[in-house]
């Protein structure tokens, strides 16, 4: 593998990876929070034991959360330096406002939240509990606004002096509309994770019969936020599909293996076997206006289909050339005003003309051939696309359906008479993490072969340290995460077992490591 | 504002975001470091540990910020040094990232070879960081081999192992002294007992040992090639690190010390509190806030034997990165600088809000009496 493919390689796992902890900090937070204003109204402690005892485990993982959140504010330097260079003017910002805003909010409040029970009123620790999650909310925007520039580079443009992009309009960065849609999107997602999350291990309890009062409490926030979670992460991914789709055809088009241009109103594709080598679908089942609707809002709007997106970027990328060539004549005469008027005239496109410097250094001598296999190179990965996409919003749909049981169950006084309703929420558990994943695959891998879309093509971001340097982290953090993950999940275990009432379980723990 | 005065002000954050992280999350990676020496038994390290454990999490994102601020103000500095220092970096994130977990796991399990292990990765978890950020340091007054094609990707050829030479790991002893003087003094100013003793017997050898070795620094500067400027700087001009020249091998770095007297009262000081530090460690709070102004006044040396320099290059002199060439555009040094001025006063707030409610010793009865919950 070349240092692009192990820099991807990397940065897919430890961002993966990073967001097996995130969703639930983000979910069990406000879930934290819901469970202790019941307290502090009510008075009754059975309350404040629910706040401790998915406390323990929200700590158990907010630590994972902040371990693996370490990685991904530095390998932007580390892995992808000319990235940090080309985009850090805009890129950089919300990161650091995130530092500012969000870290230092839930990191400080995190410590009075497990230490501060005696030292503060019931009041003064209901605040500091919302402000972690807070804070942890509001790290989901900073970050999701940088990622939604990446996905919708607005507000920003090309500097030939620095060689770089940089900002020239901040609130248009801020008010991305990608990026709220995004943001609504992923926090949603995050609340159904933690609602999954208290609902199966409380279903746990039921199906073992301990615990009752403790299960039921519980899940009956936890079905109330999840449906009302649910509904949300399914309508405003809506809203997501509705903003790629005025900027990201090629992403729609991919997600939906539409090779040819749909005539309007687009029909969705339910069912289908992706072919890239033949650029056809097999054994489509479709179901008409739907991606119209989901995609453009209308009944008159065609969708464009990948065949015709790469005949544009094929154009683009012959436009983009002649920025280029304008941009070797400013280097040679910086102070000639011709070639800069020149580049501003067709600098939109400079970055398709970046897409064939995976052929050939000297893009400005680039061969027909080069151009089409250069333009080819803006199709994703359809058959993944396709098939991520479905089982994400076919498990949106699974979500919705399990918290309106739950629902049902809890407002009738029921929750604990369903035995197939309660393994089927223990089965579910899993599932959020799964969704939540395949929505980053669609996300990110979608994007490809951009870094930042239509800007800078991802093989062009890497850093130039050595390839042996890279494989070397990419085995190293395998390794390290994958044994943090194991004492994680053993922890959680081991601490979700026992139930609330119970003492910690550190002797259980300590007797089954010296049987090892 | 201009753009002159933006760049000036954001190396000056740049100095207080790096001394943020030195002073805050120092005494709590000094603690860590320390923790095998100073607890002889479980009781006794969880003392050690709980000292910091309803801090160091927000201490921890000074470091965060740190990497943060510097993508936004200094894209260039960002980009360069952290895929130059590669391994290091992987280094020290490895190091980073076992600490959360491992104050966080360590005491949830009575296994004693479980709590070992932990300890020893706190323990090391606290000495890497500072290590590698003084070796760090001391390669960047050596400058380190890179340059820019036309395009602005950064060449470079750095190895791990070139960059652990003689005087760079001098001031990585310099940073690891001065981080173990620092976990001391909190440790003395915020524990009792026995933990208490052993950290106020070690303080004054941590303290020496740093003024020692920081002299030594200073003396080996005064003769190491040193870098300067050429041609005339631009300091309003775009950030572009190539076009300039850069004379490599004039004579020592102290030059801004030789223009300007007042700046040695910088390395005075530091060398003044780290004394001080040790002499009050029986007033111990006062101990600590002389501790916690040594990493400040150290790293503001640094930084001005340093400038305009920020990452000086060996190979390329002339592309070597300074104030006037890696900073990010004058509207997002603006849009930054108002950032910090509207949140940084409210993060210091309810950070010493944090600090005052949990103030107060902690002690072995604590941590007896609150075994479940504490670390």
């Amino acid at each position: 593998m070349d240092i692009v493919e192990l820099s991807r390689l990397q940065f897919a796992i430890t961002a993966l990876y990073h967001f097996i902890f995130v969703p639930l900090t983000l979910g069990l937070s406000i879930l934290l929070g819901i469970m202790e204003t019941v307290y502090v109204m009510t008075g009754k402690t059975i309350w404040r034991d629910m706040v401790k005892f998915w406390g323990v485990l929200f700590g158990i993982n907010f630590a994972m959360g902040v371990a693996t959140g370490v990685t991904m504010e530095f390998q932007f330097g580390t892995n992808w330096a000319y990235y940090a260079h080309y985009v850090g003017d805009v890129f950089g910002a919300p990161l650091a406002i995130e530092g500012l805003m969000a870290f230092f909010l839930e990191a400080t409040f995190v410590g009075l939240f497990f230490f501060a029970w005696d030292r503060l009123t019931k009041l003064q620790h209901l605040i500091a509990t919302w402000l972690l999650a807070l804070g942890t909310n509001f790290s989901a925007l900073w970050i999701l606004i940088a990622n939604g520039w990446m996905q919708y580079p607005v507000g920003a443009h090309f500097n030939v002096d620095t060689m770089r992009m940089e900002v020239s309009d901040f609130m248009a960065v801020l008010l991305n509309p990608v990026a709220q849609a995004k943001f609504v999107h992923t926090v949603s997602a995050g609340y159904v994770t933690g609602s999954v999350f208290v609902l199966a291990v409380s279903a746990y309890f039921l199906l073992r019969g301990r615990h009752i009062a403790f299960a039921k409490r519980s899940m009956t926030v936890a079905v109330s936020f999840g449906l009302a979670s649910a509904l949300s992460v399914v309508v405003l991914g809506d809203e997501s599909g509705y903003t790629t789709g005025v900027n990201q055809k090629m992403k729609i088009a991919a997600i939906e293996a539409m090779w040819n241009t749909e005539p309007a109103p687009a029909s969705f594709t339910v069912f289908g076997l992706p072919d890239i080598a033949s650029h056809t679908t097999r054994l489509e089942v479709k179901v008409p206006w739907v991606l119209g609707l989901i995609a453009t809002r209308s009944l008159d709007t065609p969708v464009p289909g990948i065949n015709e997106l790469v005949g544009l970027a094929h154009d683009r990328i012959k436009d983009g050339m002649v920025a280029y060539q304008a941009l070797l004549a400013i280097r040679q005469a910086p102070h000639d005003p011709a070639p800069r008027a020149l580049l501003q005239a067709h600098v939109d496109n400079l970055g398709y003309a970046l897409l064939l410097k995976q052929f050939r250094p000297d893009i400005q001598n680039a061969t027909e051939g080069e151009i089409a296999a250069a333009a080819a190179s803006t199709i994703p990965n359809v058959p993944v696309l396709f098939w991520s996409f479905r089982l994400m919003v076919g498990l949106g749909f699974w979500f919705i359906a399990l918290f309106a049981a739950g629902f049902w169950f809890s407002a009738k006084l029921e929750l604990d008479r369903h035995r197939w309703f309660l393994k089927a929420a223990l089965l579910s558990l899993p599932l959020p993490w799964v969704a939540a994943e395949l929505g980053w695959i669609v996300a990110e891998y979608g994007r490809q072969p951009w870094v930042i879309e239509g800007v800078l093509p991802t093989a062009l971001g890497v850093s130039t340290t050595a390839a042996g340097n890279v494989l070397f982290s990419v085995i190293g953090f395998s390794v390290f995460y994958s044994a943090l993950l194991v004492a994680d999940l053993y922890l959680l275990i081991k601490y979700i077992r026992p139930g609330p009432d119970a003492e910690p379980p550190l002797r259980a723990g300590s007797a089954a490591l010296a049987a090892e | 504002m201009s753009y002159e005065i933006l760049r000036i002000i954001w190396w000056l954050l740049l100095g207080v975001l790096l001394g943020g992280f030195a002073i805050m999350d120092g005494f709590d990676l000094g603690t860590a470091a320390l923790l095998i020496f100073v607890g002889r038994n479980d009781v006794e390290r969880r003392v050690a540990i709980n000292s910091v454990g309803p801090v160091w999490e927000g201490n921890q994102v000074w470091f965060i910020l740190g990497g943060g601020a510097i993508f936004a103000a200094w894209p260039a500095l960002y980009a360069a040094s952290f895929s130059g220092f590669y391994l290091a970096m992987f280094l020290v994130l490895a190091a980073l990232i076992v600490r959360p977990v491992g104050f966080k796991f360590r005491s949830k399990l009575e296994n004693p070879r479980w709590r070992s292990w932990w300890d020893w990765a706190l323990c090391i978890g606290g000495i890497v960081p500072p290590l590698v950020f003084g070796v760090a340091f001391g390669n960047l007054f050596e400058g380190v081999p890179f340059g820019f094609d036309a395009d602005l990707r950064m060449q470079s050829d750095i190895s791990l192992w070139s960059l652990l030479n003689p005087f760079a790991l001098l001031c990585g002893l310099v940073s690891l002294a001065m981080i173990l003087m620092h976990g001391a003094a909190w440790l003395n100013y915020k524990t009792r007992g026995p933990v208490q003793d052993r950290a106020r017997l070690l303080l004054p050898y941590a303290a020496a040992a740093y003024g020692a070795l920081f002299v030594g620094v200073g003396l080996w500067l005064s003769r190491l090639d040193g870098y300067s400027l050429t041609s005339p700087a631009a300091p309003d001009g775009p950030s572009n690190p190539l076009g300039k020249s850069v004379l490599h091998g004039a004579p020592g770095w102290l030059g801004n010390y030789e223009n300007h007297d007042l700046l040695w009262l910088l390395p005075l000081g530091a060398l003044f509190m780290a004394m001080m530090a040790s002499l009050a460690r029986k007033r111990t709070a006062a101990s600590f806030l002389f501790s916690a102004c040594v990493p400040a006044l150290t790293i503001a040396t640094a930084g001005a034997a340093l400038f305009p320099f920020l990452l000086p290059s060996s190979s390329h002199p002339g592309a070597s990165l300074t104030v006037w060439d890696a900073s990010s555009s004058k509207l997002t040094l603006e849009i930054m600088l108002g950032a910090v001025i509207i949140f940084l006063p409210i993060v210091l707030a309810y950070t010493a809000f944090v600090y005052r409610v949990m103030r107060g010793p902690v002690t072995r009865q604590q941590i007896e009496a609150d075994s479940k919950t504490s670390y």
